[in-house]
């Protein structure tokens, strides 16, 4: 294999595909990088085993071939390379090794045959819809904070995708996840294709990757599906990844509805109160009571240990008194993803689940638990 | 008060002459002195050979004969008398070694709720001499006595001699008592003088007493760890002490402190009146060797639900569930499934149990099983459900409505259809 190829398009491509690799690995090749050169230019993949990331970047082919090598080396040496260099990369007649050559730079690096290196096998994919990147980046970024990483219900460790009849003709596109403190949902309006998709669980590392595609500036992403594998093409970048093999709990069921007590407070204020309260608590079980009453709310943290804060705020409320306790941490997290300047609390009593949105109907709606304080 | 040096007659009680080989009083030869004798106030009690000892007295008949109490032909002897153990049975033994050792020997089901009130008896004299008893099991304990000379107008000497010689008339079985500066030694001393007992380890000759026993005399040093300290040429206690601490530490990491005191026979732990549970478990060992996931299912759903039970009882939830196994060569297998939201059900103790039993269930013949639950946190607090657990609530209503009818009609009331398939019964 013989190839040119200008420096910033790889350092670029291998930004995407090394982060795949795991630092520590038991078996050698999945610490390396696939390189394939061929007439569309030179190829990349790096897999985990449970997801595998590709891309290909434009480049001068004198002689086509396919090499692996260690992916966190070669990606540190092109970012220490200089800017704007033309990159050579040689394999060694017998295979065993690959010669990066960039101005006076000359490095030599082991490499394994390309023949070894595993492939996902993603076979058939046979639901296929295109979304704008911005939406998958609103169903991820709003659900992701809930993602559990209890090992117990590795069906919780991940998001939950699926379509759903309803708002309007089209059906909607719900992304769900939840820890069983908390729970995240984001809905919109279905994409075409997306209705007759199965229920899928997205595992959270493909969910960090693919935020960070997305953050990368792609406007259209596709998704493909199957029961067991997800396949996401961003502008030149192609992310696999195999599916939790598990049944996501029923959440609708555990999404209040008969929540009558309407709480509505600045978010700002309310989430910087919360802030400030909560510094007196301990680090674990950090719990911040909230005692409503008309109109006013009085937000209060008490450790035994180092002393205790409490706060005032306005809000707008016209039920009856309500004494709560929440998870301080939990609470900011979700006011973190509201989107108004106003937070709305459903609540019923202080051992029920509360419902918390911007605003009644808004797309994004979280469930909280309380604590007992 | 009498001086350490009068030895202290332990059948009448009375103290002899300086010098004595017996009681003037009543002739025994059981006489106790040390010089350290009435400053000493740390005791451990053990009762010798207890089940069997209760089933003597229940029955005198048995009383010159060998008695191995204990389960089943498969079981281990739970506990033999003296008199067996001159033929070299030993508590633990499997039954058919025991037997091998011992053929006449007359062997008793274990009656657990008779050995549990003759040692609560016990237990509540003990707490008649201190409130300081850390039980360590139903027939042992750790009894702080200090500052109880005025309370009893007498040494924590003269207290125990006269407790063991009520236990013994009164109660009708047999005791062995350590006294000294520390649990660990009072626990090596209540072993030293086995049946009857009464021995005593001053700190002074503790150094000088542990050096040339082995180091498996010291808790916590099993069979891997004495492998490991064999191996840097460490096989007596006394070896501990020769070394600099920098050198126990790549031999023993973060436990050579403590064995250098243990070596030294410093031991700083209090007596502890309230023992903390830290597991809650149940095993049973099968008449015929088993290997199919279907025979031992039934087994583990019905020890499951004997854990359950325990920890129901003392208000507790566990967070982890460890399966136990025994293969027919001995060999233990133990797995844990940890991390789990605390639990006192059965069916929640069960799930993870079964799925690690699933996975050991690889042909090999067990002869043994177990479960059991630790991590143990307030029971109050478990079994709540959460957003993403909604079943747990209708478990523990369904387990709690079925407790409610076993406690009415008998344990027999309600089975799961599971445990009928239990090819034992």
């Amino acid at each position: 294999m013989r190839v040119t190829v200008e420096r910033a398009a790889l350092l670029k491509a291998l930004g995407h595909v090394h982060r795949v690799v795991e630092r520590r690995n038991t078996i050698p090749i999945l610490s390396n990088v696939l390189l394939r050169a061929d007439a569309s230019g030179l190829g990349l993949k790096a897999t985990d085993l449970d997801m595998e990331v590709t891309e290909t970047v434009a480049a001068d082919v004198p002689q086509p071939g396919a090499t692996t090598v260690p992916a966190h080396v070669i990606y540190d040496i092109v970012r220490k390379l200089a800017d704007g260099s033309q990159i050579s990369l040689e394999t060694s007649a017998d295979g065993a090794q690959m010669q990066i050559r960039a101005g006076r730079s000359r490095f030599m690096l082991q490499a394994l045959p390309e023949t070894d290196f595993p492939d996902l096998a993603a076979g058939e994919m046979p639901h296929a819809f295109t979304l704008p990147a911005g939406d998958l980046k609103r169903l991820i970024d709003k659900t992701q904070f809930a993602i559990s990483t209890e090992e117990t219900r590795y069906y919780l460790n991940g998001i939950f995708l699926h379509a759903v009849d309803g708002g309007g003709s089209g059906g909607l596109l719900r992304a769900v996840a939840t820890d069983g403190h908390r729970l995240a949902r984001v809905e919109l309006p279905a994409p075409q294709g997306a209705l007759g998709m199965p229920g899928v669980i997205v595992p959270r590392k493909a969910v960090a990757e693919i935020q960070k595609l997305v953050d990368d500036g792609a406007e259209e992403v596709r998704v493909e599906l199957s029961s067991a594998k997800v396949r996401l093409t961003f502008a030149g970048v192609v992310l696999t990844s195999k599916l939790i093999d598990g049944t996501f709990p029923d959440y609708q069921r555990v999404i209040p509805t008969g929540n009558d007590k309407r709480l509505v407070v600045d978010r700002d204020v309310f989430a910087k109160a919360v802030d400030r309260v909560s510094t007196i608590s301990s680090e674990r079980g950090r719990a911040v009571k909230l005692a409503v009453t008309e109109g006013r709310m009085t937000l209060s943290v008490n450790n035994p240990d180092s002393g205790s804060a409490t706060e005032e705020l306005e809000v707008d409320y016209e039920a009856s008194g309500l004494d709560i306790g929440f998870n301080a941490r939990y609470l900011l997290d979700i006011t973190n993803q509201l989107d108004g300047d106003t937070a709305t609390f459903m609540l019923a009593d202080p051992g029920s689940p509360t419902l918390i949105q911007d605003r009644e109907g808004a797309p994004a709606l979280y469930v909280l638990m309380p604590m007992r304080v | 008060m009498t001086g350490g040096a009068a030895p202290l007659c332990r059948d009448c009680l009375r103290f002899a002459a300086a010098a004595a080989r017996r009681c003037a009083a009543c002739g025994s030869p059981r006489l106790l002195a040390h010089p350290e004798r009435d400053r000493l106030a740390i005791a451990h009690v053990d009762c010798d050979a207890f089940y069997a000892a209760v089933e003597k007295r229940d029955d005198p008949s048995l009383r010159d004969r060998p008695v191995i109490v204990g389960g089943g032909r498969r079981g281990v002897a739970a506990t033999c008398c003296y008199v067996a153990r001159t033929y070299g049975v030993r508590s633990a033994m499997p039954m058919f070694k025991a037997l091998e050792a011992c053929p006449d020997a007359v062997v008793i089901r274990p009656d657990m709720e008779k050995y549990k009130q003759v040692g609560r008896e016990i237990r509540t004299r003990m707490l008649d001499l201190t409130p300081l008893v850390e039980p360590l099991s139903i027939d042992q304990a750790f009894l702080d006595l200090n500052g109880t000379d005025r309370l009893h107008g007498a040494s924590p000497a003269l207290t125990l001699a006269r407790f063991a010689r009520a236990v013994e008339h009164e109660v009708g079985v047999t005791v062995s008592v350590g006294l000294a500066p520390n649990k660990f030694l009072a626990k090596i001393a209540s072993d030293f003088d086995k049946p009857r007992g009464f021995s005593i380890i001053g700190q002074q000759e503790a150094a000088a007493f542990l050096g040339d026993k082995p180091v498996g005399i010291l808790p916590g040093i099993g069979a891997a760890a004495g492998a490991r300290l064999a191996q840097a040429g460490i096989t007596l206690v006394r070896h501990l002490l020769g070394r600099p601490l920098a050198d126990l530490y790549r031999v023993a990491g973060s436990d050579a402190p403590r064995l250098a005191r243990l070596a030294r026979g410093e031991d700083d732990r209090p007596v502890r009146p309230e023992r903390e549970t830290k597991s809650v478990s149940a095993e049973t060992t099968f008449d015929e060797d088993l290997r199919s996931l279907e025979d031992l299912e039934p087994i583990l759903w019905r020890l499951a639900e004997k854990v359950s039970a325990r920890l129901k009882r003392s208000g507790l939830a566990g967070g982890s569930v460890t399966l136990k196994l025994k293969d027919t060569g001995f060999r233990l297998r133990t797995r844990q499934t940890s991390g789990l939201p605390p639990t006192q059900l059965a069916t929640r103790l069960y799930e993870p149990a079964r799925a690690l039993l699933r996975a050991e269930c690889d042909g090999t013949a067990f002869r043994l099983i177990g479960i059991g639950a630790s991590d143990l946190t307030d029971g109050a607090e478990a079994d709540r459900g959460d957003l993403a657990d909604l079943e747990v609530g209708r478990a523990a209503r369904r387990e709690a409505a079925i407790d409610r009818l076993r406690e009415r009609f008998g344990d027999g009331a309600v089975l799961r259809g599971l445990s009928l398939r239990d090819r034992r019964r």
